[in-house]
């Protein structure tokens, strides 16, 4: 039996071409996604390794640094204690914090996130270990510093030359000492560094005289647990220590962490594209068993049962998926590597190291393509087997018995209807349960839908026939005939794409509606014209607030401060702004009382907050600021809820007294004019033109909050493009077989004068046909969907409205046209090229 | 016997000949020589049958006449087109301007109901059909209670009724008809074959059919016969078995020689 399979896979070459492809190309995903995130695992875990490599022991400071009651770090005296133990060969203090420079246009070098600087700290031969200095050496006094060699040349930067460097305060200028090198994770991730001697960095990042980190290396012999046991008792009680054996392993615990939502994202992709390829892959077998209908009963009339039929389909279903899996390995390998340099362009350093080619990938590679082959071939395997001997007999081929479709339309019926309901029950229902419902559901209606496909199909391409006859003439009739004379194929084809479109269309309407309401919101709740943040995402100092205040034009400035208060024995998060300046940024929707009453020192409370607390104005309440010290505050006003307000709005003059350092998020700037060149200009230049604030106008804004959603929605495409490009394999696949089949028909066709043009022009429109009735099914199902999600989020959303994107739509439609013009190129082709006396002979 | 296809035998005009055709498959050792120089003429409202053993080249023959296959010399035409110098399109455009084929299979579309088969001619040449014409052709071959059915509905003889009137629904020129009563039972082919001598006799066409049935060439005016890629003899008036007994001599022949 085995034999006869692998004969017959042979035979069928160019047939089980495209299954192959299909499974292949998933494979590829699954293998690719494993030997990337396997090469990434072990790069990061080694360069984690590589830096613990000559730490004994680690410790690190949590303190506050701005509690008054305890030490903001790590002592000079505590160091030089470390540095006195037994066995201790060095005990280096760090600190760091951040700092940005800026390029020759004066904008910040790197991504915000990961510019550091750090405190240089030479031992007792002068040099820090951490860092390689290609040019110049470390700074050791104030006003000097050191750049890594990307930041350097990304700014032009030579050493002696005056460098403007930005951290949560001031722009202030040092001059440049020296050029280094560094396997720091930060730098290699694309980010910068700045090195500062190491008052200079005590003084920016914690305070003089105090380090958050200390790491200690061994002396010949000493053992690390020992030594860890030493230093435990000489620590600050805010301070932790750790050897660096544990901390590497830690760290490699996280990044794998890190790495498994990557993997879950792209294995899940990898999925619905071999889901998608499972249709393709019945498709191709279901032809070949029917093309073999005499072959297989001629085996049984000679004796072979049931099961060595259905065994034999499986032999060669397994012997494809074997090849295939083993194409789509090798495949994923190269995708692992193009990947990786993918992420290189992308300005995402990882990194070097070799590819990982571990034995889970090759296992999951075989497995997935396996199993999902064989899968796909047992129903047609099945009916492979109950082909009757007699069939043999038969002078004429035997069309496959079509056998009715009513139990399938049934259960395909029940269950879109059951799937449905369940949908639409979540809608209404709302919130996490509604969603879960709304998974369930929309599982339950896909594999309904899939069912009805066949049975759709008739009607639906029935109701474009006359169109097609109308524009295309013959070609459209034909085609449109074509495409529903074998409705399980077609409808087979159409799922492949009816479910790729299903996630995107869902995807779609959900992403823009949620990103146009959160536009819309944003437009309504932000008055102001410019918002000012820290590149990095970090906190804005003071002296901004200060700057902003006095820039000229500037009509209304109020910060929105993060101030945690407890009111009434619960830590309430409060925003800290400038009253009479807040209602000019921010849109506060005032229900009750009066906003005035901030100025007044009183505090004004959400809508929620207030009922559910059971707050009125006028209430006065129990207050605990950040510094213990008590009070009470009284209800001025209420106002409704919004995204972009806290729940309770306090004058920052209030909680400023109890906090030694403001903590400023964002601040909002309403100015004379609105927005414009000039006004954006004079708040850079107050705030000395500092490459690590960001002045956003109100475009900016809005793009900040809606293009996270836009760039999502783009990676989710760009992941489901993978299930597109196999159900495009899959309509080429159907067209295939369909020329195939009809080579007598189209030979007739070419003999009593139908031209190649338009011979092509019919296998074509099939093609298109099939496709836009897949889209079409998707997209309803798919828009359906993202109307239910939508549903149950709309509370959290205020101003939420359902939008149908009509253009993404259209460009979908578009696509799935194309997709049928590309898949029909070479089955069309090789239509036009038929031999037509070949075709026209009798069997 | 040197074989002298009738020329001039009567005052019609030509709606297909060959002249000189030659048609050679493959090179060297495995040179196969399908058509030999041969001459032949095809005149309107005449009903001509090629017979021929297998591997005479009678049905090549036919595929070139009817600009269904290339030839390596010589020349065809239908009409007054020479076919040698056409491009693919032409012909095209000749085959369902100009012909008619009936083919052994019957090769209808089983999408497509009788009526719209018999019209698929026409409807890829993107002209109206002639109602009256097409009313006498249905009428003549007795389709006009089944014209709604599809072809899977139909019997064999009734199909091959449907491909006939098909190729007579254009008004072509001349229709070439291979084997067409090949897959037929005797009644049906009867039928089918009474069907083309009246499309000669009322309708004036013009029919080349390829068989190797003496009983079906028996229905033509003319019999011509191919041995070899050459052809060899020709019977005016055939009866089936003077057409049987010619043909047993090609046995006699095959086994003697």
């Amino acid at each position: 039996m085995f034999r006869t399979a692998l004969r017959n896979v042979l035979a069928h070459k160019a047939r089980l071409l495209m299954t192959v492809l299909a499974v292949m190309l998933g494979v590829a995903f699954v293998s690719g996604t494993l030997v990337f995130t396997d090469t990434l695992d072990q790069a990061f875990t080694k360069q984690s390794a590589k830096s613990y490599d000559d730490v004994a022991v680690a410790v690190s400071s949590h303190a506050d640094p701005d509690d008054p009651k305890q030490e903001p770090g790590i002592s000079r005296a505590t160091l030089d204690r470390i540095a006195g133990v037994d066995g201790v060969a060095t005990a280096t203090g760090r600190v760091e914090g951040f700092a940005g420079v800026p390029d020759e246009a004066g904008k910040l070098i790197g991504v915000g996130w990961s510019n550091k600087g750090a405190n240089f700290a030479p031992g007792k031969d002068g040099k820090d270990p951490r860092y390689d200095f290609v040019e110049g050496g470390g700074p050791v006094s104030g006003g000097r510093i050191a750049l890594d060699r990307e930041t350097a040349a990304e700014g032009g930067y030579e050493v002696g030359d005056t460098v403007r460097v930005a951290t949560n305060g001031p722009v202030e200028e040092y001059r440049l000492q020296g050029v280094f090198t560094t396997d720091d994770g930060g730098v290699s991730a694309g980010g910068s560094l700045v090195l500062f001697d190491t008052q200079t960095a005590q003084r920016l990042f914690l305070k003089p005289g105090y380090f958050a980190d200390v790491t200690v290396t061994a002396a010949p012999g000493a053992d690390d647990a020992k030594l860890l046991g030493a230093i435990e008792p000489l620590l600050p009680e805010h301070a932790e220590a750790q050897t660096g054996k544990v901390l590497a392993e830690q760290q490699a615990k996280e990044i794998e962490a890190g790495l498994s939502a990557f993997n879950q994202i792209f294995l899940g992709a990898a999925g619905i594209a071999l889901f998608v390829g499972v249709f393709l892959i019945a498709n191709t077998f279901t032809m070949l068993v029917a093309q073999r209908t005499k072959e297989v009963a001629l085996m049984r009339a000679v004796g072979a049962s049931r099961k060595q039929i259905t065994r034999s389909v499986l032999a060669e279903a397994a012997i494809v998926g074997l090849v295939a899996s083993a194409a789509g390995y090798l495949l994923g390998i190269g995708l692992a590597a193009g990947l990786r340099s993918g992420m290189a362009s992308f300005d995402l350093k990882v990194p070097d190291g070799p590819l990982v080619l571990g034995v889970t990938p090759v296992l999951s590679a075989l497995g997935v393509g396996l199993v999902v082959t064989m899968l796909a071939a047992w129903l047609p395997g099945r009916r492979a087997a109950k082909i009757p001997p007699v069939a043999a007999m038969n002078s004429l081929h035997a069309a496959p018995t079509q056998k009715s479709l009513v139990v399938r339309n049934s259960i395909g019926g029940g269950l879109a209807l059951i799937g449905g309901g369940l949908i639409v029950y979540g809608a209404l229902e709302g919130g996490e349960t509604g969603r879960f419902l709304i998974a369930g559901g929309a599982f339950l209606a896909l594999i309904g839908v899939i069912m009805l496909i066949p049975l759709l199909s008739r009607p639906l391409i029935a109701a474009v026939r006359p169109l097609m006859v109308g524009v295309f003439g013959i070609s459209g009739k034909l085609a449109g005939q074509n495409a529903v004379r074998n409705p399980r194929r077609t409808g087979a084809t159409a799922s492949a794409l009816a479910i790729g479109l299903t996630l995107v269309t869902g995807l779609s309407v959900l992403g823009v509606t949620v990103g146009q309401s959160i536009d819309r919101m944003t437009t309504d709740q932000i008055k102001a014209d410019y918002m000012v943040r820290m590149a990095g995402g970090g906190f804005l100092d003071q002296s901004a607030l200060t700057a902003l205040e006095k820039a000229p034009g500037v009509t209304a400035v109020s910060p929105q401060q993060a101030a945690y208060l407890e009111i009434g024995g619960e830590f309430t998060s409060a925003s800290a702004v400038t009253p009479g300046d807040v209602e000019q940024v921010l849109n506060v929707e005032r229900t009750a009382g009066s906003l005035d009453s901030l100025g007044r020192g009183q505090i004004a409370v959400a809508e929620k907050t207030a009922k559910s607390r059971g707050w009125k104005v006028g209430s006065t309440l129990p207050v605990t600021y950040n510094d213990e010290k008590k009070g009470t505050l009284t209800v001025g006003a209420v106002y409704r809820d919004s995204e972009f307000l806290s729940p309770v709005l306090i004058d920052r003059k209030v909680v400023a007294p109890h906090e030694t350092k403001p903590y400023i998020p964002s601040i909002f700037i309403t100015m004379d004019g609105g927005g414009s060149a000039a006004n954006e200009k004079a708040l850079v230049d107050a705030l000395g033109n500092n490459p690590a604030i960001t002045v956003m106008d109100h475009q900016d804004i809005r793009d900040e909050f809606g293009g996270m959603i836009n760039m999502m929605l783009n990676i989710m495409y760009g992941l489901l493009a993978m299930a597109l490009i196999i159900a495009v394999l899959g309509v080429v696949n159907t067209l295939a077989m369909s020329v195939f089949e009809r080579q007598q028909e189209i030979g007739m066709l070419r003999a009593i004068g139908l031209d190649r043009r338009r011979v092509k022009r019919m296998v074509r429109l099939e093609a298109v046909v099939i496709s836009l009735y897949g889209a079409v099914v998707g997209i309803a199902l798919g828009s359906f969907l993202g109307w239910a999600i939508g549903e149950t989020v709309k509370n959290s959303l205020p101003g939420y409205a359902l939008v149908l994107p009509w253009d993404r739509i259209g460009i979908f439609l578009l696509l799935a046209g194309l997709v049928g013009v590309l898949a029909a190129m070479w089955p069309a082709r090789s239509a036009a090229k038929l031999n037509m006396l070949n075709a026209i002979k009798a069997e | 016997m040197i074989p002298t296809p009738t020329t001039a035998r009567r005052a019609t005009a030509v709606a297909a000949r060959a002249t000189d055709l030659s048609k050679v498959y493959g090179q060297g050792e495995t040179r196969v020589v399908a058509l030999d120089r041969v001459t032949v003429e095809f005149p309107q409202g005449e009903f001509t049958a090629i017979m021929g053993p297998s591997g005479s080249g009678k049905s090549t023959l036919m595929h070139c006449v009817a600009g269904l296959d290339t030839f390596s010399g010589g020349s065809a035409r239908i009409g007054d087109t020479e076919l040698g110098s056409l491009k693919d399109k032409q012909l095209t455009q000749l085959r369902r301007d100009k012909i008619g084929f009936i083919f052994q299979a019957f090769n209808l579309l089983p999408t497509l109901t009788a009526l719209e088969n018999i019209t698929l001619p026409m409807d890829i040449a993107g002209r109206k059909p002639d109602r009256q014409w097409m009313d006498r052709v249905i009428d003549m071959v007795g389709l006009s209670g089944r014209l709604g059915h599809r072809p899977a509905q139909l019997s064999g003889g009734q199909q091959q009724r449907v491909a006939v009137a098909r190729a007579l629904a254009s008004r072509p020129e001349i229709i070439f008809g291979d084997e067409p009563t090949g897959n037929l039972d005797s009644r049906s082919g009867a039928e089918v074959l009474g069907f083309l001598r009246n499309s000669v006799r009322e309708l004036g066409q013009t029919v080349v059919m390829v068989t190797h049935d003496p009983v079906a060439a028996s229905y033509a005016d003319r019999v011509i016969f191919l041995a070899d890629g050459r052809i060899v003899d020709e019977m005016l008036a055939p009866t089936a078995d003077g057409v049987l007994d010619r043909m047993k001599e090609f046995d006699t022949k095959g086994r003697t020689s």
